[in-house]
């Protein structure tokens, strides 16, 4: 997993609540054998006008103009500002693996259903809450503002805006250490590989079937 | 301080690091690995530029989506396909061995564990499948783990799980005559309920398990997760270990005597302390037959199906008038009187040689009814198959009308091309009568080998017993 560092981000808005992992990854797309590549496919039914099937060649497809992501002042966008309930529904990983794939790095929103929430962390993806409040005020200073970009500082836990503002946000000290060093689970084990070794090779002694 | 039960001895003899919070690395002796849940842990792997721990502690075969008839005609349906195909590449990608569709070794992964002695007695087994709990039968801590979870295997040869609380079920008492291992599963899920063995790791005992061959403490612990727990086990007693004897990846010689004692101590102590335990009378427990959409509806193939009113609470009358609409029955109607469309004889917990020996004796110079549109055995392994053609069963089968296809989980899950049509009624030997689990609308009633072989001749489900 890459490691979580300091960077400011365009941040593009989606403004609706309860957005499920359908609407992030529509359903026809969880048959892949693939982890990776899903990223053209974010948000599929909202982003384009005809049906997608996985495997097609998404380059030639309709989209719809008023959909945000396919508006040219979001192109680029690393945080993404949604509402409350973001990633409701399966729990499946592909949703995060969607967002991760396009680019996304970070999401802001007053609330995650709480699956989603722990995925995002697995695939280095970082879900900051903030009040409903200052989220509002956000979405009014994205739209309102082109080329919105917002300073994201995982050390300090702080959202910093343009005009200097600085929002604390709250993050699990287990999950930031793992975030910030680009530990996903299996990096986290490997940080006791000698240990691994170790029982390996006295279990050989004990145990020498178990190695053939 | 008590003694220690079976499932301590496993825990502790694999336990790497432990957490101050319980959370335990675990180091995992065997993974076994199957088309469905790998993909996505083998990109993983590639993504991060990893290498497997330890390739050759991993063993793959494709069995979820094979066909059961002219294999070498290939895979027609292109995602069953895919998948398969992928599994080979990751295999020689990544070195580790598989046993391909078209290799006689080919089969059902929990089949083949044991049969290859790739399942060993105090071994830590895990797959990307929940009935992983299949291997415990061989005193082996075995469980299923998620895809996230395959990959971390691959990648650390560890697990990061958290001990579960022990319960043991002693059945004791002798089985009567006609009264299999999966007549017990039945019995004990019918008795706990399917949330029964939530948290807990189960230790099957007493005199009647001690009296089950092998396959038979498969069957059983194939259906612990049936009943909620992640593993089921059963102690190492000579059975186990001539069962484990010879067996290709079983070791050999002064190894062998030195394994040997050590899966001897692979039993609870005497004075060990159990979480909780259940006692079951094996005298008591009769042929079973389900008739809703879970395991634990099930009732004695003496039985009918319950009437609604009668349930214990609201809510178990909700489920209950739900199954039955799902089912096509209603209340009251004798088990007996239920006849089948379709006869499957096959899946995990079902389709060893002893069971396919089972049905055939049932089987034997009788002919499949004509109202049962099909009746199919599908052997757990291109090995069975082949020790079953030798012994004259596949010709007991064919000439009673019943079709002898390839190895595979087959219309168990209906992944492959096997399936119930909606609202077909089948007489099952799997373990997991959930709607729409052997295709949509297929209404399926779990049973044994022989009981699914008598309900093929007689159209509807008889107590084998007096069949
Ligand atoms: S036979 Fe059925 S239960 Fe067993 S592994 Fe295959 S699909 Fe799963």
């Amino acid at each position: 997993m890459r490691a979580f560092t300091l960077f400011d981000g365009l941040v593009m808005p989606i403004d609706r609540a309860n957005v499920d992992t359908d609407a992030i990854i529509p359903k026809q797309f969880l048959k892949s054998i693939k982890r990776s590549g899903f990223g053209p496919n974010l948000f599929d039914e909202w982003r384009y006008l005809d049906h997608g099937e996985p495997g097609q060649n998404n380059l030639g497809r309709p989209l719809n103009p008023d959909f945000v992501l396919n508006q040219p002042r979001y192109k680029g966008a690393q945080v993404l500002l949604a509402r409350e309930n973001f990633g409701c529904g399966s729990s499946r990983e592909h949703a995060p693996w969607a967002l991760e794939d396009y680019g996304f790095r970070a999401l802001i929103a007053p609330s995650y259903a709480d699956i989603f929430y722990n995925n995002c962390f697995k695939n280095g993806l970082l879900p900051i809450v903030l009040d409903a409040a200052i989220i509002d005020r956000l979405f009014n200073d994205v739209a309102n503002t082109p080329g919105y970009s917002i300073r994201i500082d995982l050390a300090e836990q702080l959202v910093v805006t343009p005009s200097d503002d600085r929002f604390a946000f709250d993050v699990d000290p287990h999950r930031k250490y793992c975030l910030i060093n680009g530990l996903d689970d299996i990096g986290l084990t490997l940080q006791h590989a000698d240990k691994i070794r170790a029982y390996e090779v006295q279990r050989k002694l004990a145990a020498p079937w178990l190695f053939k | 301080m008590g003694g220690l039960t079976l499932y301590d001895k496993l825990w502790q003899s694999h336990l790497v690091h432990e957490e101050p919070d319980g959370a335990t690395l675990l180091y995992i002796d065997r993974h076994l690995v199957h088309e469905v849940t790998s993909p996505q842990a083998f990109e993983g792997l590639r993504l991060a530029d990893r290498q497997p721990w330890r390739a050759s502690a991993a063993v793959a075969v494709p069995d979820h989506n094979v066909p059961t008839t002219q294999r070498s005609a290939g895979i027609a349906d292109p995602i069953s396909r895919l998948q398969v195909e992928t599994l080979d590449a990751n295999c020689k990608e990544f070195g580790i061995i598989e046993f391909k569709m078209n290799d006689v070794r080919q089969g059902i992964v929990h089949v083949i564990g044991p049969e290859e002695g790739l399942t060993l007695p105090g071994m830590t087994v895990v797959c990307g499948d929940s009935h992983t709990s299949t291997h415990g039968a061989f005193g082996a801590l075995a469980f299923g783990i998620g895809t996230s979870e395959v990959e971390h295997v691959l990648a650390t040869q560890c697990l990061v799980a958290k001990k579960s609380k022990a319960m043991r079920i002693n059945v004791n008492g002798e089985l009567g005559l006609g009264v299999t291992a999966k007549d017990v599963a039945l019995a004990i899920i019918g008795a706990i309920g399917t949330a029964g063995g939530n948290g807990y790791a189960i230790e099957f005992a007493g005199s009647a398990i001690r009296g089950l061959s092998m396959e038979g403490r498969m069957t059983l612990c194939n259906m612990a997760i049936e009943a909620g727990a992640r593993a089921g086990m059963v102690a190492v007693d000579e059975k186990t270990i001539e069962y484990v004897r010879g067996r290709p990846f079983s070791p050999t010689g002064e190894i062998w005597a030195q394994a040997v004692r050590w899966w001897q101590t692979l039993v609870s102590d005497v004075d060990a302390v159990f979480d909780q335990e259940v006692n079951l009378d094996a005298v008591a427990i009769v042929p079973q037959v389900t008739w809703g959409t879970s395991p634990e509806m099930v009732t004695t193939v003496n039985g009918r199906v319950p009437d609604p009113m009668q349930a214990p609470s609201d809510v178990k009358r909700q489920d209950w008038e739900r199954a039955l609409t799902y089912m096509g029955l209603t209340a009251n109607t004798r088990i007996e009187d239920i006849a089948v469309d379709k006869v499957f004889i096959g899946s995990c917990t079902n389709s060893r040689i002893e069971d396919l020996r089972a049905a055939a004796a049932v089987i034997k110079g009788r002919k499949k009814a004509a109202s049962v549109k099909l009746a199919m055995v599908v052997p757990g392994s291109g090995l069975v198959k082949q020790q079953a053609e030798q012994e004259g069963l596949d010709k007991v089968f064919l000439d009673a009308g019943f079709e002898w296809r390839d190895p595979g989980c087959s219309m168990c899950l209906a992944m492959n091309a096997d399936r119930l049509e909606p609202g077909e009624r089948c007489a099952s030997t799997s373990n997991r009568n959930f709607e729409g689990r052997q295709g949509q609308g297929g209404r399926t009633h779990l049973v044994s080998p022989a009981m699914a072989a008598a309900a093929a001749l007689a159209g509807h489900f008889v107590d084998v017993r007096s069949f």
